[in-house]
């Protein structure tokens, strides 16, 4: 850690650290840009992946906390707090020209916090509505439901958005965008479209068949839960997780009761761990099921679709025995899980091990070897591995295109550090590989499976957790994999029983940035499979 | 309850709707012409055993509702099983997650293009009232807001039994309605949108 305040301190000689979880480096706006290109291009940094970009109000300044992680080098985290030089006109320079990622992400910024970003290429907002009044997640933030009442027609100037430069004299002057130009062709796709998993819309420009560029427009179920959390107690928020990625409940709820133990320093019973991990990778496994079957009926073959079902209800079936429900299970709590065991779990995770070799034959004889699934998936959506670390695009998609960006292996958690198995790489990079690695994924977790439900230990299932729970001042960064992707929690605490600000970083917000990307220079009907293959669930994104 | 005697909807299995009672009584007050009466009668059971659904899920509900498209609870039993994606070819649109702000013109719209006659089940905690999101700044607290809804379906989400439970209501209420004469749904319709006028901006 010396030798990276050393190198940074030499570039930046205004920065100043501060240890805690991990390094927090705090840099004056006007030194950021040229920091950031150096945390980037400097091959003793190195810092490849942007993991997080979390907008930050803190009353007498507004800024954003940066979070880096590296591929080739092995020193966790890195966090970056840029605060901006007024509050009212806010400036930071936007560094999605080295990190792509950052470009959805600094929107969202903008759109919650009206922190505008100088030189992003399409400053508009991304979750609400353009004739929205105000930035939710700003203190200062006026909730008057008169100022943004429901609206009933449609939003005006779609195509219009901005930049901010700076110019000659070193002012920061508003430059018009538009989006697509008066004579592109565009089609509209969703939000109310079955193939895009969810309420996503697209609008793509076309050139013949050939899909030229992508505009993703979010925010169809944008239900402000960062704001909600601010004014409830911690056991109160943790609901929402549930309700974020419904495919992935039970990893985003572990890895929210995880960053909150984190801060209380709370050891967890050794079965709540054994348990906590077993669910995952039975989420794991149904989500993935939900994907094949998606992805296959997407392409029209529906006895995929109810082959796929019909090995996910049995999970479900487990979740319902023990947690009481079929989705939305509310079972991690902070300390451990809710509830033990049902006296059936064991047998029936048995069985689901013992059917699953034989059922994933099936499956690959029914699509995956099928020629149309061959042709509409190989060699479409290519995403190369660069890209992939640019973009973030960590998970099953990420692993796609031979990216090792397994938290499971990078830093185990619960009961990840005691089981074999392995990281699923293909070098396909394109939709087929992203398909093939989910399949593969379901015979490693029920691999760990394998080794855990005859190693269940006994005793506590929930740690001893305070009545009233409150985290001591400072901040806290979590990650999980999730079924998508590296999912992390932020946390900021002031002491309070409320937390001060939660942030969500979801993995399948960083998936649908590249959309653009992988879908250009592809037929418009293979929007369509490329989306499925990323297999992005909307709620998750729009949070 | 057997699933027998769900598919046959007899009167006794179903006693705990008093709205229902209620409209039957109503609709009943001056009798039934016994021609009209008749075509009624057909065109109800034609409707209600052949609803359509039209596909939209923003979010949990609409997983669940996968479910009960695919095999182990097999929807295509009571005929709900053709989920359309084009409203012009659907019956009824069950609104399967929380409606925003964004999205409620989209909502309406999609409402607009169903072709009559039309019905609304409002599935889930958020459809119904905004859910765990009612506090929020950009959720519609409940689609009643913006849409006459038909049917509430409560749960997050609900099961799949639920769906069954609520759906059946919406069928119990086609068949007692009216369309020759009598108590006419479409007015309500007419009445609830008097009260809830949409302002239609420039479209640019």
């Amino acid at each position: 850690m010396s030798d990276i305040k050393e190198i940074i301190g030499k570039i930046c000689p205004e920065a100043t650290f501060e240890d805690g979880e991990c390094l927090l480096v705090s840099v004056p706006e006007k030194k950021w840009y040229p920091l950031a290109k150096s945390l980037k291009e400097n091959k003793d940094l190195d810092f490849d992946v942007l993991s997080a970009v979390v907008g930050m109000d803190w009353k007498e300044t507004i800024g954003v906390v940066y979070y880096f992680t590296s591929t080739s080098h092995n020193w966790g985290m890195l966090a970056v707090k840029v605060e901006a030089e007024s509050r009212d006109d806010a400036y930071i320079h936007s560094v999605s020209d080295l990190w792509k990622v950052a470009n959805f992400q600094e929107r969202e910024v903008y759109d919650m916090f009206g922190i505008k970003f100088v030189n992003h290429p399409d400053m508009r907002r991304f979750f609400l509505r353009n004739d929205w009044v105000g930035h939710p997640l700003r203190k200062d933030y006026d909730a008057n439901p008169e100022l943004n009442p429901i609206r009933l027609e449609d939003e005006i100037n779609e195509d219009d958005s901005r930049v901010f430069v700076e110019n000659a004299e070193g002012k920061i002057v508003e430059e018009p965008r538009k989006v697509f130009e008066k004579d592109e062709y565009v089609v509209n796709i969703g939000p109310q479209h079955p193939s895009t998993h969810g309420v996503m819309r697209f609008r793509a420009s076309l050139d013949g068949e050939i899909v030229k560029k992508v505009d993703v427009v979010s925010g169809y179920i944008h239900r402000g839960i960062e704001k909600l959390t601010e004014g409830m107690t911690y056991p109160q928020i943790l609901h929402f997780t549930d309700r974020m990625d419904y495919m992935s409940a039970h990893q985003n709820r572990h890895c929210l009761c995880m960053c909150i133990e984190k801060a209380l320093g709370l050891e967890i019973p050794k079965r709540a761990q054994v348990i906590r991990t077993m669910m995952d990778e039975l989420m794991r496994i149904s989500s993935h099921l939900l994907s094949f079957g998606c992805t296959a009926m997407d392409l029209g073959a529906t006895t995929a679709f109810f082959y796929g079902f019909r090995e996910r209800e049995m999970v479900l079936d487990i979740f319902e025995k023990t947690c009481g429900a079929r989705m939305s299970m509310n079972y991690n709590v902070i300390g451990g899980v809710i509830a033990d065991l049902h006296p059936d779990f064991v047998k029936d995770v048995k069985h689901l091990i013992e059917i699953m070799p034989e059922r994933l034959k099936e499956y690959h004889k029914v699509f995956s070897g099928n020629l149309i699934a061959k042709n509409r998936l190989k060699g479409v959506g290519m995403l190369s591995k660069e890209d992939a670390v640019n973009y973030a695009i960590t998970g099953p998609s990420g692993r796609g295109s031979n990216w090792s960006c397994d938290c499971r292996k990078k830093h185990p958690y619960a009961a990840y550090g005691e089981v074999e198995f392995d990281e699923i790489l293909l070098d396909g990079c394109d939709s087929y590989s992203r398909y093939m690695v989910r399949m593969k994924e379901i015979e490693q977790s029920c691999r760990i499976l394998e080794q855990l439900v005859d190693r269940i230990p006994e005793g506590e299932i929930r740690a001893q957790v305070p009545k009233i729970v409150k985290l001591p001042a400072g901040r806290w960064y979590q990650q999980v994999e999730a079924s998508r992707g590296t999912f992390g929690v932020y946390i900021e605490s002031t002491g309070e029983k409320t937390p001060y600000r939660v942030h969500f970083q979801s993995p399948c917000f960083n998936l649908v940035g590249v959309m653009d990307l992988t879908c250009s220079g592809y037929m418009i009907a293979d929007l369509i499979t490329i989306g499925a293959a990323l297999d992005f669930v909307i709620p998750d994104i729009d949070r | 309850m057997g699933i027998d005697k769900i598919k046959s909807m007899k009167r006794e299995d179903f006693k705990d709707n008093e709205y229902i009672d209620k409209l039957v009584d109503e609709l009943n007050a001056t009798g039934a012409n016994v021609v009209v009466g008749k075509m009624d009668e057909l065109i109800n059971w034609g409707i209600s055993n052949s609803l359509w659904p039209l596909c939209f899920g923003t979010s949990c509900c609409a997983i669940e509702f996968m479910s009960l498209g695919a095999a182990r609870y097999d929807m295509a039993r009571f005929g709900f099983e053709v989920a359309r994606n084009s409203p012009r070819q659907a019956d009824y649109v069950m609104v399967q997650g929380t409606i925003v702000h964004r999205m409620a013109p989209v909502m309406r719209r999609l409402y607009e293009q169903l072709a009559e006659p039309k019905y609304v089940i409002a599935c889930g905690g958020c459809a119904v009232s905004g859910g765990p999101f009612k506090n929020s700044y950009c959720v519609v607290p409940g689609v009643d807001q913006i849409l006459p809804v038909d049917v509430y379906i409560p749960g997050c989400p609900p099961r799949p039994e639920a769906m069954f439970y609520g759906l059946m209501q919406l069928q119990r209420k086609i068949k007692v309605q009216k369309f020759f004469g009598g108590a006419n749904r479409k007015e309500k319709i007419e009445e609830f949108f008097a009260e809830h006028p949409e302002e239609r901006g420039e479209i640019g």
